[in-house]
């Protein structure tokens, strides 16, 4: 049986596959060559169409085919898991948080699927970026008539991050703090040895309790996992430099103290986003390389290509494994039956593993040509250097071409599979303890917009953004991971809106009526810039994940309307996500409305 | 229906061709032409754009919704012939690569045909070119920054010589208005069929047979624009970017909806007299059209009439237009320009309207001597205000007055609640236009879209 899939968990795919055909996983082959978006929604809910035609074409002996319509797939297909989140919280005069209680109840829909990873990481993302001495995260996973709501670029990390993020809003207009200052001072501490080699950044005001009995927060997370990469000093003080955050702060307040109906918002988050899958076995993967006689080189491994530029990333690893032109190597279609047991191409781990497994495979490779070649021109494997399409070995220099061929002819193995593990990971999920992910990826933006209360009307203006992917593996792939996860998190805390009527039938299952950002809805001005170093963990050439954690940057926009409608009147706006045009003008009436009366 | 046209440069002629077949479907079921993708079916995404050029010029158009006849005489270039035939890219293809426009690929063809569109006429406007092409993946950044870098490029000559083929004849395929007439006539229980950009839907969503099809795109006297020293006269085959041009000197307010009134694609191919003549409640076009007074022009074979635009709309699904009757035309009096048109929908481009307010207010000696504002999205018609209109008449234009005025706008309109909008919102917002037209006559607040950062 072959299927022809468009799925980011090709495994997935051949397990139900063969499953709902009575054979083994052997006798079932997925190939998925490309994809178009995955964004997690194609992590799980490729598995009732490739089912449904397996069997089909099982019974009937001929090929069959099925996609559904734009409609069709929106009503059947998973969302993003909707939440409710209720806070409660502790916290002196100078802003430092005390004690914090999260209660998420969490929409999944009809089905379990991908609820309880998606749950447990929204829990492990209640804290973002801060220091919490005391929290307590009620998690609630609620079975609901409606579509089984399904992994979304975060996997609940963005929910979780949304409810930190409107608390530190909110304490700070309470205190009436600068929301950035409040959230420095409630950052966990930088490693004692920051990569730019400057003082470590301490947060700005100790804890100064009402009692001597507070604890202080010390640099786990509430899972009981050490900070120990923490970069958002540094990157904070930068960005609040390069977007001028103080002089526009103070040049906005002056313009809206002119304005009626118009008021413009500025806003900052920032976000520490975990990075492995959270169930631990998944945190590996397959590679197989073969170098041709010829000297071109065949790649394949368990990822899948969805936009997010894995294939490219990986054929960097392995060109750069020998040295060769980027042209020399060329990567095949994901295929079950090349690479097994694969993990989906999912949780923003695509590169991180892949390249990992490609990079032991072309070494394994490397090393074997290493050896008799070594052998050929009697000297040692570690005198012999690939370099620059060539390969030096005894004072000779011959190109890679040509060494693939001695090797070939020297009845040497080039063939190789590659495997990589997570290493460090230990995580009990029952005790809610351990050390779930590898390292976190960070970054933070600033986002300017402008509301008009009659209507609620609104519109980015300005984004400046800094985010970390280590050493880059390919600084424009990630650039472009960042804005559009950016203008993708701006859209799902905006005009994304999803509505069932009283049947429980949706009502946005279609471009016309779920409105995704278009052209004119990225910000006027958008500064994306990448934040140098290195990934303190040794990944692969010391890169970070970059699919998932841009999207959360996308909550600085919701916050920034948020600061806006709060100019109309004199307490917090309370703003709901997603805030849509009407949410803001609900909030902005009601703010203006108390302030009329005096309330 | 026998149809020409060509398709990358090549004749094509369809015999006896089902004309509800769509030139989407026709592309990647017939002809194997897969590069033009379907995102959404129903014109809201723009994955299936392409370029049509006719003696008007090119248009970016969504092959989705896009009926076969509709091509006839005409020529096509998909995503196939953006390239030349050995392969070399066209500029905005190279400035794509280059400036990593495309991630998942699924949206490229279509923002690309629209680019290549763009770029055949000069156009620069690039977020207003491309509001019809939606992308997940990017945030637009790059694909803007790949449009700006082909901008100057010269048109390649194989996008500038592509030739028109000849129409084919076919008696549904009418030439004239006057043919059209008695076509119709003889037929009142056949379709029309302007730019199809609704009728397509009810195709490919609604799964509907549409009986017999009079395609009304070969009427040119349809197409006219005439402006006298008394009227604006546009005939009902003037498609929505054309109105959108001719309307800017005298209504810069309504050019500005018009612009948000739907994407480029879809305002290339709808038209003036099927925007009013479906009916629909939320149509942007009417309520603009009965603020400035304008009088609809019917015919029906010989004779012809003429009524003003609000009296069209009866009720929901209701027109007054008899069986074999069209609308020719719609002709808006010569006005100083007092018209503002406020469009409110979830997003500002490509979107239908929560509520779509349209005011023009005529105040002597500071006193209120005229009123026509006309709404749409608050009832099942497009459909003036006259509560509030009355409530205005004779009053001072002051802040007072008008706030006052705004709880009349609850006796005429009781709106509902949808995927949209609530009532409360609709009905709210409605009368914040009033204090915002109010604030636009005095010089006040701008809109958001005016803002810099």
């Amino acid at each position: 049986m072959l299927v022809n899939s468009s799925t980011q968990h090709p495994t997935e795919i051949q397990h139900k596959v063969a499953e709902a055909i009575g054979l083994p996983m052997h006798s079932v082959r997925v190939e998925i060559r490309r994809m178009g978006g995955g964004f997690g929604g194609k992590e799980s809910q490729g598995n009732a169409l490739a089912v449904a035609c397996a069997v089909a074409a099982r019974q009937t002996g001929r090929p069959c085919k099925m996609r559904y319509d734009r409609d069709d797939d929106m009503v059947i297909t998973g969302k993003r898991h909707a939440f409710r989140i209720s806070y409660r919280a502790g916290y002196d005069a100078t802003g430092r948080l005390h004690g914090v209680e999260f209660t998420h109840l969490v929409n999944c829909g009809w089905a379990q699927d991908l609820s309880r990873p998606v749950a447990d990481r929204a829990m492990l993302h209640s804290d973002n970026a801060y220091a919490i001495p005391s929290i307590r995260i009620e998690s609630h996973r609620l079975k609901t008539n409606l579509q089984s709501a399904t992994a979304y670029r975060g996997f609940g990390g963005p929910q979780g991050m949304v409810g930190i993020e409107r608390l530190m809003d909110h304490i700070a207009y309470d205190l009436d703090i600068d929301p950035v200052e409040l959230r420095r001072r409630n950052y966990y501490t930088s490693p004692v040895k920051p990569q730019d080699g400057g003082s470590a950044p301490r947060p700005a005001a100790a804890p100064r309790g009402i009692s001597d009995k507070v604890k202080t927060a010390d640099n786990t997370t509430p899972y009981g996992m050490e900070v120990t990469d923490f970069e958002l000093h540094a990157l904070t003080d930068q960005l609040l430099e390069s977007a001028d955050y103080a002089a526009r702060k103070a040049e906005i307040a002056a313009w809206n103290a002119t304005q009626t109906n118009l008021k413009r918002g500025l806003a900052f988050s920032p976000v520490k986003f975990g990075i492995s899958f959270t169930l631990t076995h998944l945190n590996q993967a397959g590679a197989l390389v073969h170098v041709y006689q010829d000297g071109s080189v065949h790649l394949n491994h368990g990822g899948t290509e969805m936009g997010q530029g894995l294939f490219q990333k990986v054929a960097q690893v392995a060109a750069s494994r020998f040295d060769i032109a980027m042209d020399k190597g060329k990567i095949t279609a994901t295929d079950t039956a090349k690479v097994p047991n694969t993990s989906a191409t999912a949780a923003s781990s695509g590169s991180d593993l892949n390249g990992m497994a490609v990079k032991a495979a072309c070494d394994t490779i490397r090393d074997r040509m290493a050896a008799h070649l070594a052998e050929c021109y009697q000297t040692t494997a570690e005198a012999v250097v690939f370099a620059g399409d060539r390969v030096h070995v005894a004072g000779e220099e011959i190109t890679f071409e040509a060494a693939a061929k001695q090797c070939y002819e020297g009845r040497i193995s080039l063939s190789a599979t590659g495997f990589y593990k997570t290493p460090s990971l230990k995580w009990d999920r029952i005790k809610g303890q351990g050390r779930p992910f590898f390292y976190f990826a960070y970054g933070a933006s600033i986002t300017e917009v402008v509301v008009d209360r009659l209507t609620g009307e609104n519109r980015i203006l300005r984004t400046d953004i800094l985010h970390d992917a280590g050493a880059s593996l390919n600084p424009d792939l990630d650039i472009g991971q960042v804005e559009g996860g950016y203008v993708q998190g701006a859209g799902w805390l905006t005009t994304e809106e999803l509505i069932w009527d009283n049947k429980g039938s949706l009502r946005t299952h279609a471009p016309s009526t779920y409105k995704i950002p278009a052209c004119s809805d990225r910000p006027d001005v958008f500064n994306v810039a990448l934040f140098a170093g290195e990934n303190r963990e040794d990944t692969i050439y010391r890169s970070k994940a970059v699919g998932e954690p841009p999207f959360m940057l996308g909550i600085s926009a919701w916050l920034a309307l948020s600061d806006a409608v709060a100019q109309f009147g004199d307490s917090y706006p309370v703003l709901d996500a997603p805030a849509t045009a009407e949410e803001i003008w609900r909030k902005a009436r009601r703010l203006s409305d108390e302030f009329d009366d005096g309330v | 229906m026998t149809i020409t046209f060509r398709l990358n440069g090549e004749e094509v002629v369809l015999k006896d061709h089902d004309p509800s077949a769509t030139l989407l479907d026709f592309l990647r079921e017939e002809r194997g032409l897969t590069g033009t993708k379907e995102g959404c079916n129903e014109g809201d995404c723009g994955a299936c754009t392409v370029m049509v050029s006719d003696t008007a010029g090119a248009k970016s158009l969504n092959s989705c919704i896009l009926f076969l006849p509709q091509l006839n005489g005409k020529s096509v270039r998909t995503i196939e012939g953006a390239a030349d035939t050995d392969g070399t890219l066209h500029p905005v293809q190279e400035a794509m690569i280059t400036h990593h426009g495309s991630q998942c690929g699924f949206c490229t063809p279509g923002f690309v045909m629209s680019m290549v569109t763009a770029h055949k006429n000069g156009a620069t406007d690039h977020d207003v070119q491309l509001a019809g092409n939606l992308c997940r993946c990017t945030g637009y950044a790059p694909i803007i920054r790949a449009a700006e870098a082909a901008e100057g490029q010269p048109v390649p000559q194989w996008i500038t010589k592509d030739e028109l083929s000849i129409a084919t004849k076919d008696s549904n395929m009418p030439r004239s208005s006057d043919e059209l007439a008695a076509l119709y006539q003889a037929k009142p229980q056949a379709r029309l069929v302007a730019g199809a950009t609704d009728l397509g839907l009810w195709v490919t969503k609604g799964l509907r047979d549409l009986g017999e099809m009079i395609f009304l795109e070969a009427c040119e006297d349809l197409k006219q624009i005439t402006i006298s020293d008394t009227h604006l006269r546009f005939g009902a085959m003037v498609d929505m970017n054309r109105m959108r041009a001719a309307i800017a000197p005298y209504h810069p307010s309504y050019a500005e909806m018009i612009r948000r009134f739907a994407s480029q694609q879809v305002r290339a191919a709808a038209t003036v007299g099927g925007n009013i003549a479906n009916g629909s409640p939320i149509g942007d076009n009417p309520p603009a059209l009965i603020a400035l007074g304008a009088r609809l022009h019917l015919r029906q074979g010989d004779s012809r009439r003429e009524i003003a635009l609000e009296n069209y709309f009866i009720e929901y699904g209701k027109q007054d237009r008899a069986a074999g009757e069209f609308v020719e035309a719609v002709c808006i009096p010569r006005q100083a320009d007092r018209l503002r048109v406020y469009k409110l929908s979830k997003r500002f481009d490509q979107d239908i309207s929560a509520v779509l307010g349209a005011f023009n207010v005529t105040v002597t000696d500071g006193t209120v001597t005229a009123a026509r504002i006309a709404f749409g999205g608050l009832a099942g018609t497009p459909k003036r205000a006259s509560h509030l209109e009355a409530a205005l008449l004779g009053q001072a234009w002051s802040t007072a007055s008008v706030t006052a005025a705004c709880a009349a706008l609850g006796s005429d309109f009781t709106p509902l609640s949808d995927m949209r909008a609530s009532a409360e919102y609709r009905l709210e917002a409605g009368r914040n236009m009033l204090l915002r037209y109010f604030d636009d006559r005095n010089g006040g607040s701008p809109s958001v879209l005016e803002v810099m950062a």
